[in-house]
């Protein structure tokens, strides 16, 4: 068990202020504190000279070019004056997040391929991906009843994969994290002794037990059949073909869930814990809000979309670089590989253009 | 279905099952001020309650949270918030459970105490609703109850496996609603102890610690954090 790492600084940064512990970093962090592209890599790239925004701005598909088979920049709809601009570029950078970025692949050079660009191998649009949770254990810690806190940390702590690694074999495949943290009760606890009044005001004012819980994130197979696709009636208000999205955990994950329950609780009860009770809050797809897959990289054009560099197969000089290109799901949180790759593409990209590869 | 509207529905399913509701429902609930929301050409919802409902809503609040050394639950104006959240986020079998548990309130009062609940003395109120409480948490345990919802749920999975033989994933099981004390108590803890008094008198707020111990002392009788 560790510290859960989190994106929150604690030390001051040029421009941005160190954590406040307000842990209300989901409303978009006013000290920049919390990393986000607005309070970091904008402000960096700004500062370079050399980016220029455009907001409000639709891409609606690459241009791609027969001849040179590359892209020569790409489309957009204004989306506030409903005007059409192109723009032109020598690479393009795909990055408008997992789902998206495969929807522009679908919606461009539909001439040559049928169901876009990244289409040849027939895996643009499948192995969706996601994690599932909400569902654990927790129990009761007695004692520490002399002790708070102070302050709102904004994260809790962080139980690393552990089955189906070494000697460890399960019934499925893969495995999950754990994480969690302690608190003490609040007043949404209920008191049994108390029905109305001040008594209950007043008890219900205080902290009550120091209760731990701990909640799975497990790792969802890339299943071919579980897949989005353009749909052919519904449209957007721009006249864009909205997705659809088709997508099921199946048996590896229900089997998956049984451990996520019940090796939580085998620690929580070894560690001391009382009235310890699991639960399973039943997963939607999707709730991970961890979407990645259908534009995957691969070693062979004829099962994937993508190369080993991000870069697409039936044109090398578009990069997708979000949770599109993810292989598998794994088991923690995505963003910081996709960062990764990015920067991994990136550097690469500039390399090959220098030696006139692209 | 507008999506301010699909956000309220979506809080609602979640909040439904927590005591209390969990704090996020309340940002979806948020619905513009009737003038402004008029002027913009949104539809503006009816008024659900009477100022004397929400008058009386304020009085049984009271009596759940009584202001003592600290402020109490009509300081928080938690008849308004009750009369917003039934207004705006309950579902109209809700709604309609919450508004005749009023009525029995107030019949209870004329049989049991032989005058409204807004006449009786303080003392009187708090048995009566000590009655309704302690009903509230049997409710769910009683023979009728458990009939009603196996019959319920039999009806209602039937309806979804029919749906989702058509393709149809969606369909929103109906659920058995809460005894309308439990759903009155929980409005009540969520309004207060959410609320400015509630919060930084009843609780103790601070919006911008600043730093984080994890291990600070605690002696009975100091009050927990409100957030
Ligand atoms: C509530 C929440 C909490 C999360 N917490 C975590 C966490 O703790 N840790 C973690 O690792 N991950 C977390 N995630 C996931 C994380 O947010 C995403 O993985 C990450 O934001 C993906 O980055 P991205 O740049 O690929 O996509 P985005 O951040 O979604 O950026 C894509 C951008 O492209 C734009 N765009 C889309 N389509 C087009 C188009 N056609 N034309 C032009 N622009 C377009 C969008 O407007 C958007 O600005 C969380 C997600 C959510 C929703």
């Amino acid at each position: 068990m560790t510290n859960a790492r989190v994106a929150n600084i604690t030390q001051p940064l040029p421009g941005r202020t160190a954590c406040q512990y307000r842990n209300k970093c989901w409303l978009g962090c006013p000290f920049g504190a919390y990393f986000s592209t607005q309070s970091s890599t904008l402000p960096a790239a700004m500062k370079t000279g050399n980016l220029t925004l455009r907001p409000f701005s639709i891409v609606t598909k690459i241009i791609y070019d027969k001849d040179t088979q590359k892209a020569k920049g790409v489309e957009i709809i204004d989306a506030e004056t409903n005007q059409t601009y192109e723009y032109f570029a020598k690479v393009v950078f795909v990055c408008a997040s997992a789902m998206n970025s495969t929807w522009v692949l679908m919606n461009s050079a539909t001439d040559v391929w049928e169901g876009g660009l990244g289409s040849s191998s027939g895996e643009l649009g499948h192995n969706l991906m996601d994690h599932h949770f909400r569902c654990g254990a927790s129990g009761k810690v007695e004692g520490y009843e002399d002790k708070y806190y102070f302050g709102r940390k904004p994260g809790g702590i962080y139980i690393p994969r552990f089955r189906n690694i070494g000697n460890d074999k399960r019934e499925y495949l893969r495995g999950f994290g754990y994480q969690g943290g302690a608190s003490r009760q609040n007043w949404q606890r209920t008191i049994a002794e108390y029905s109305v009044g001040a008594e209950l005001k007043e008890a219900l004012s205080e902290p009550g037990s120091w209760t731990m819980g701990l909640g799975a994130f497990g790792e969802i197979l890339p299943y071919h059949d579980n897949k989005i696709t353009l749909d052919k009636n519904v449209k957007d208000k721009w006249g864009l073909p909205v997705l659809n999205i088709d997508a099921e955990i199946k048996e590896n994950e229900m089997k998956m869930r049984a451990d996520m329950m019940n090796d939580a609780a085998e620690m929580l009860e070894a560690a001391g814990l009382k009235d310890v009770h699991t639960y399973d809050s039943v997963y939607g797809f999707g709730q991970g809000i961890h979407e990645m897959g259908t534009a995957r990289m691969g070693r062979d054009p004829k099962t994937s979309v993508l190369n080993g560099n991000n870069q697409v197969w039936d044109a090398k000089n578009v990069f997708v670089t979000d949770g599109a290109c993810m292989t598998s799901a794994a088991c923690v949180n995505p963003s910081l590989t996709y960062m990764a790759l990015t920067a991994r593409a990136a550097d690469f990209a500039v390399n090959e253009l220098k030696k006139g590869n692209l | 279905m507008n999506r301010r509207q699909a956000v309220q529905k979506v809080a609602l399913l979640v909040g439904g099952t927590v005591l209390g509701a969990e704090l996020f429902i309340q940002t979806g609930c948020k619905t513009t001020p009737k003038k402004e929301a008029a002027e913009a050409g949104a539809e503006v919802l009816p008024d659900f309650f009477t100022k004397d409902e929400i008058a009386y809503l304020d009085e049984i609040a009271e009596t759940i949270l009584p202001k003592t050394t600290t402020p109490g639950a009509k300081d928080a104006r938690v008849g308004e918030f009750m009369h917003a959240m039934v207004r705006d986020c309950y579902t109209p079998q809700d709604q309609q459970v919450f508004k005749d548990g009023l009525s029995t309130i107030e019949k209870i009062s004329k049989d049991k105490y032989k005058n409204g609940f807004m006449q009786m003395q303080p003392q009187q109120r708090t048995e009566l609703l000590t009655a309704l409480d302690k009903e509230a948490k049997e409710y769910t345990g009683t023979d009728d109850y458990k009939t009603k919802q196996a019959a319920l749920d039999k009806e209602e999975n039937a309806k979804d496996s029919v749906e989702r033989s058509k393709g149809n994933f969606g369909y929103g099981k109906a659920r058995m609603s809460k005894h309308y004390f439990s759903m009155m108590k929980e409005l009540t803890l969520l309004g207060f102890f959410t609320s400015e008094p509630g919060a930084t008198k009843a609780l103790r707020y601070s919006a911008v610690p600043g730093k984080y111990d994890g291990c600070m002392p605690y002696q009975k009788g100091d009050k927990g954090w409100a957030t």
